[in-house]
């Protein structure tokens, strides 16, 4: 930021007027998106801190429960989403220098795999619905051998977990499906030439966003899939 | 260009680092570890969510104070919200829900 009135040394189309200069611009934005970021970190957090209390309360059936999803489908999802942080990342890099034509290829990757993690979280939850672990007039939940003897399992609270997982997977792919909305139209953006070295914010933005969601997936693996694993 | 530019190379280290570690995660939950099953658990998630944070977030090369505070602040709103439920309800007597 400069204290002295901004010489104007080459205006930027993308630069709004309310803007002294592109690096005062660029940094509101980037603050604005870090303040979104942190109201999702609450709006998540509410789940986790139920999450949390009812795992502590109803743990046998948080174990059983968590046997039942499928642990290849759910690192395979992790690994996808790496993949598309990585391809995130790359396409923030090949803005930054302008390239357009591997900005708009990497765009693109990061699309493909935001669609390849939907469907495989698609794939996972049918099979919930066909075993009946939804919870609701349907719910069945036939109790495997109980890892401890002594603790009975009540099918009442294992539907507390699957609501628990529903609920987190749900609106965590549903900023999945928002995040690659986002960069649908930023791809379209990105091949019409909007972004260069000089302006690529939206890019860097919707790129924070992303990673965020990939935090929270990294997170939600774990808590779901791997309470209870050990033989 | 006032942002910082990472080196590809860089980038492909985080990922490799990233996978690796989903991987371990997922093996290192088969072994009976007693309650450090959980506790590795989160150590990793965390270690992995630390590295999106500063590299692919560019956290690290950050100028600005400001996104320090609001980073710092919202982990901060997130553990009293974790840290004073918990204390509420891992207190009560059993039974007593």
């Amino acid at each position: 930021m400069s204290d002295s009135p901004a010489i104007v040394e080459s205006h930027n189309a993308a630069q709004q007027h309310h803007f002294a200069d592109m690096e005062q611009q660029r940094q509101a934005s980037s603050l604005g998106m870090w303040l979104f970021l942190a109201t999702e970190v609450m709006f998540f957090g509410g789940m986790f801190c139920a999450y949390l209390i009812y795992r502590y309360w109803y743990y046998p059936e948080f174990a059983a429960g968590s046997k039942t999803l499928d642990i290849r489908l759910g690192a395979i999802n992790t690994a996808v989403l790496i993949c598309s942080s990585l391809t995130v990342a790359l396409s923030v890099r090949a803005a930054q220098f302008g390239k357009r034509k591997l900005l708009v290829t990497l765009l693109v990757a990061t699309i493909l795999l935001g669609l390849v993690f939907l469907g495989i979280k698609g794939v996972e939850w049918a099979s919930k619905f066909e075993e009946h672990h939804v919870p609701g007039y349907s719910f069945h939940f036939e109790p495997q051998a109980p890892s401890h003897p002594n603790t009975k399992i009540d099918p009442q609270r294992i539907q507390i977990f699957f609501s628990l997982y529903f609920a987190m997977t749900g609106i965590h792919a549903l900023h999945m499906v928002i995040g690659v909305g986002l960069f649908a139209v930023l791809t379209f953006y990105a091949w019409k030439g909007l972004y260069n070295s000089a302006y690529y914010t939206p890019i860097e933005n919707a790129g924070l966003y992303w990673h965020f969601v990939d935090i929270i997936w990294i997170y939600l693996f774990p808590l779901l899939y791997l309470i209870d694993r050990k033989k | 260009m006032s942002e910082h530019v990472v080196s590809t190379k860089l980038y492909y280290a985080i990922w490799i680092a990233l996978l690796v570690l989903t991987g371990v995660t997922a093996g290192v939950a088969f072994i009976d570890l007693g309650p450090f099953n959980t506790i590795v658990a989160l150590t990793i998630a965390t270690l992995k969510a630390v590295l999106v944070l500063l590299f692919f977030m560019h956290l690290k090369y950050t100028s600005e104070k400001m996104t320090s505070v609001v980073v710092i602040s919202a982990l901060f709103w997130l553990l009293i919200l974790l840290a004073l439920s918990l204390a509420d309800y891992t207190t009560r007597p059993l039974g007593v829900n």
